[in-house]
């Protein structure tokens, strides 16, 4: 297994290590609240009323 | 040696009807595909026709009707029947059971299946619409791309690979097994709570994947009732002295388009390099379907499978070794038998940056991979509304990701990355992919309409009016290509014309 570990690389790319400790993860980390309060402003829009009763009678029978 | 690896996609859809109580799954599936149907023949300026599916050949258990009355409460001009027909794009669009299934052609890449996949998805909303204007007022009707509704029902999302004949069974079988467990990570598309008996919320309140507590064998031919992991119905829809086809039943339907290219492509690599003999010593994993749960059940990921070899490892260990694995192949063997270089070092290329993602922090993949997406959406509700793990909104979050509407849908507003347009997969809703048999397929369907009579995976029979019906066998799924028989069906301007050209 050890002479594999030397070869995680992808043909045509470079290995993955730089993704770790970015120094501008907290900046992105901003961009993701933000971004995630959007989706939430628009999914509290869309989202079907009565989820109990929406949820429930949900029910698919016969399939594979 | 490896075969191409031609892949197709079943998918089953759970459908509901809203604005009544008055309805049967049988009855819904059949409209929104009549009208899907009866739509595109308007489109084309052709009478309404249904090109029925060919059943022959196949085994009489993939014909499953469901017994009992069909009660109709529909306009009464929709057939209620069983409908089964092949699209022009070389799909089969039918009832199976009680939802609608679509079946994309036989594809030769995985990025090819993803935009047939999509295309699917694109049908689908069109029947919708086209339903629409079929019911009474104040009646919908809507499919979701699921695989259970939560309360212990499952229905399939099933991926088909061709498969060498001379590899042998038990060898795939092992193969499969490794390989199904551990790809849960990036192809589950999560599921809020546990169905299994006895499992509350607080033990499992979110898992990765909606079809692992379904299963409850290792192997074996069923697919409705004690669900194998690996299945083996052996229909190869080719000839079955060189092939299988491997009919996989254990994945999730996928709204995300980087899962389904992973699930596909990675699935066609580690069946590549089984045949081409680069999995010999790979591990198996024990108590299979205990494994199985237990990966989807673990958001940590760091669950430790115990394998045959008296040591255990992580899913995420098992694909970094099949990782490992298929970069040495791809340097002996080529790509060749999964669509070439390009299609496999952007599987590869996919592969390694989703796992390194996962063992980093699983959160930066919310725009690829779906239960982590799912997960996000649901982790933010939380917080902004403070609820628990038993609040039905969370369960309708959960049903809600896989609503097929646009304008409900909310897998279609996580911003998940498209790896194809929906301008191309728009043309892939009537245009048959090129380069394998579905290419003639779809060509004859849409050049001689009114010859094809019937038509199943791996034949087309056509009436010349005057003589018997004459078949066209395709027991070879790479051939009837563009490249193949683009000109001779361009050169044709009749059904007999063609026939007589391929000697028929």
């Amino acid at each position: 297994m050890a002479e594999r570990e030397q070869i995680k690389k992808t043909p045509g790319r470079t290995s993955g290590d730089e993704v770790a400790d970015s120094p501008t993860a907290s900046a992105s980390g901003e961009k993701l609240k933000t971004e995630i309060d959007d989706l939430l402003d628009e999914i509290d829009e869309v989202l079907e009323t009565n989820a109990e009763d929406f949820v429930k009678s949900y029910i698919q029978k016969g399939g594979q | 040696m490896a075969v191409p690896k031609i892949v197709g996609i079943e998918t089953e859809l759970g459908v509901m009807v809203h604005g009544t109580d008055d309805w049967n799954p049988v009855s819904a599936s059949s409209l929104v595909i009549n009208a899907y149907v009866g739509r595109q023949a308007g489109r084309v300026n052709r009478e309404m026709s249904l090109i029925s599916w060919d059943f022959l050949g196949e085994s009489p258990g993939a014909d499953a009707r469901m017994p009992g009355d069909f009660d109709f409460a529909y306009p009464p001009e929709v057939d209620t029947h069983l409908v089964n027909t092949v699209l022009t794009n070389g799909a089969r669009y039918y009832v199976d059971h009680a939802h609608p299934e679509i079946s994309t052609p036989e594809c030769a890449t995985a990025l090819s299946a993803v935009l047939y996949d999509r295309a699917g998805e694109l049908i689908a909303i069109d029947s919708m619409t086209a339903a629409q204007k079929l019911l009474p007022e104040g009646q919908e009707i809507v499919l979701y791309k699921d695989n259970s509704d939560r309360k212990g029902n499952a229905y399939g999302c099933h991926e088909n690979y061709l498969l060498a004949r001379e590899t042998p069974f038990p060898d795939i079988v092992a193969a499969a097994t490794t390989h199904f467990i551990t790809r849960q990570i990036y192809t589950g598309s999560g599921k809020v709570g546990s169905e299994l008996a006895g499992v509350g919320s607080t033990s499992v309140p979110y898992q990765i994947t909606q079809r692992a507590e379904h299963f409850e064998e290792e192997v074996g031919l069923e697919t409705t009732l004690k669900r194998p992991i690996v299945n083996t119905r052996d229909e190869p829809h080719a000839d079955p002295a060189r092939y299988r086809r491997l009919h996989v039943i254990v994945g999730d339907a996928n709204p995300s388009q980087v899962a389904t290219f992973l699930k596909v492509g990675v699935s066609s690599i580690v069946f590549a390099m089984l045949e081409d003999g680069a999995l010999k010593d790979l591990p198996r994993v024990r108590n299979p379907v205990y494994s199985l749960q237990r990966v989807s059940h673990d958001l940590s990921l760091t669950h430790p499978l115990e394998l045959d070899t008296g040591k255990s490892a992580t899913s995420l260990e098992i694909q970094w070794d099949l990782y490992r694995r298929a970069i040495e192949w791809s340097e002996e063997y080529s790509f060749k038998s999964v669509g070439g270089d390009d299609a496999g070092s952007a599987v590869l290329a996919r592969w390694h940056d989703v796992l390194v993602g996962l063992e980093t922090d699983p959160m930066t993949l919310a725009n690829q991979i779906d239960w982590i997406a799912k997960l996000r959406l649901i982790d933010g509700f939380r917080d902004r509304h403070d609820c628990d793990w038993d609040d039905p909104r969370l369960r309708l979050l959960d049903l809600q990701y896989h609503d097929l509407r646009p304008a409900k849908s909310l897998a279609q507003r996580v911003g998940l990355e498209k790896l194809v347009s929906d301008d191309d997969a728009m043309v892939a809703a009537t245009e048959p992919p090129e380069d394998t048999r579905a290419y003639f397929r779809g060509r004859c369907l849409q050049k001689f309409p009114d010859e094809v009579v019937a038509a199943n995976w791996d034949s087309i029979v056509f009436d010349l009016g005057d003589d018997p019906l004459r078949r066209i066998p395709m027991l070879e799924p790479t051939r009837g290509t563009k490249a193949h028989v683009g000109s001779i069906l361009d050169q044709s301007a009749t059904a007999r014309e063609l026939l007589d050209k391929l000697g028929a």
